[in-house]
């Protein structure tokens, strides 16, 4: 059942503010949720003022200057630095995004940074992702063939390889996912956009032979029908992908195999 | 580990006509189903005879009854404007947010205009 509050634990109460950096005038404010697991506090929001004019042009440059310079014990995950790792998926500004290619002259006055939304919080802005990687793991997410394995490769005709595109460039951020309100209320057994993205990935690649039995994984109440075309995956999927049009793909195919 | 918070969802993110819109399609459905209720009491009424029939005519006709009808006019309109919005989806269409966008804008200005239109008429047969 939805539970539209926080529970008790997870209250969100004042934090500190940290004084604003000597001499600088263009400055901005970040609000960033901090939590530690060392002590039985609840979550808190600091207050951290970072001088712009030293500071690289996007959200994982603050954060970084942050932990630099102002408060060593922030931590979040971070990697690439461009957009390809999904490590620093977090909530900024309302919307789920990457730190590394949000803009930070994209965010208004005041940067809200938060983990990703409903999720069990490790430390600050690192979400525990073990749940929503055993939903990867439940797809299966690798080529089944029961056909000899050619010579060479599998070969792929050019526009079965088209196919693809919109689905591979996924990097499982997890973006998508944490901004659906009916993957909030129903992880438990909604697969949620990222993963059926991913499904989906499958079940269009010419090369793979399992079609039949994903959708069969697929044909249930919760794992694939939670979906009600929200919209709110799309929105958000830092890559510009398009979850939900693939949930839908995946709903055809299950009616198409039916009529 | 069970300790861990829980990282903080409606408190923060951003309302935006996509979720907005899918929630009011929940509630105008559950608000449909409620004023349907008030639709049988009115034919069970009619049924019943014409002092049962007097006192429902009296609160539907009534200010209130009349606010009521209205709320059940709006949400009539929004869910079955937005149900064809989610057929066009079914069928696979308008899944880019420029197109979800407009779709979803144009069934607000859509249903404003037939319950308007609705209430027009209905006033006008009276005259």
């Amino acid at each position: 059942m939805a539970e539209f509050t926080l529970p008790k634990n997870s209250k969100i109460v004042d934090g500190k503010t940290w004084p604003a950096p000597n001499g600088a005038t263009n400055t901005k404010t970040f609000k960033v949720y901090r939590w530690d697991p060392d002590d039985d506090d609840n979550p808190r929001v600091d207050s951290y003022v970072v001088d712009l004019d030293s500071c690289g042009p996007m959200v994982l440059d603050a954060l970084i200057k942050i932990k630099n310079e102002i408060d060593s014990t922030l931590t979040f995950r971070r990697s690439c630095r461009e957009g390809v790792c999904g490590s620093c998926a977090m909530n900024i500004d309302g919307t789920n995004t990457l730190a590394c290619t949000k803009f930070i002259s994209e965010v208004k006055a005041e940067a809200r940074v938060y983990p990703l939304p409903h999720q069990p919080v490790i430390k600050d802005l690192v979400p525990d992702q073990t749940h929503f990687f055993a939903q990867y793991r439940q797809i299966e997410p690798w080529l089944k063939a029961d056909s000899p394995a050619p010579e060479r490769e599998r070969l792929q005709s050019v526009e079965d390889r088209e196919k693809l595109d919109g689905l591979y460039e996924c990097i499982l951020c997890a973006c998508c996912s944490t901004s659906c309100p009916s993957y909030w209320w129903n992880s438990d057994r909604y697969l949620g956009p990222a993963i059926l993205l991913q499904a989906y990935r499958w079940i269009s690649d010419s090369r793979d032979e399992a079609a039949g039995e994903r959708l069969d994984e697929l044909e249930d109440p919760f794992r694939l029908y939670r979906c009600h075309t929200i919209m709110n995956c799309t929105r958000t999927c830092p890559k510009g992908l398009n979850p939900a049009k693939a949930i839908a793909a995946i709903k055809q195919q299950m009616l198409a195999r039916r009529v | 580990m069970s300790d861990r918070p829980l990282s903080p969802h409606l408190q923060v993110y951003r309302w935006q006509i996509t979720m907005v819109l899918s929630i009011l399609h929940r509630i105008t459905g559950v608000a449909l189903a409620v004023g349907t209720l008030l639709l049988m009491w009115w034919l069970i009424a009619a049924a019943a005879g014409p002092e049962a029939f007097d006192l429902a005519q009296a609160f539907v006709g009534g200010w209130f009854g009349r606010l009521l009808l209205f709320g059940w006019t709006v949400a009539l309109f929004y869910h079955l404007c937005n149900g064809v919005r989610h057929l066009l989806w079914d069928a696979g269409w308008g899944f880019e947010i420029p197109q979800v966008y407009a779709s979803g804008w144009a069934v607000l200005v859509i249903a404003a205009l037939l319950s308007v239109a609705s209430w027009v008429a209905g006033y006008a047969a009276l005259i």
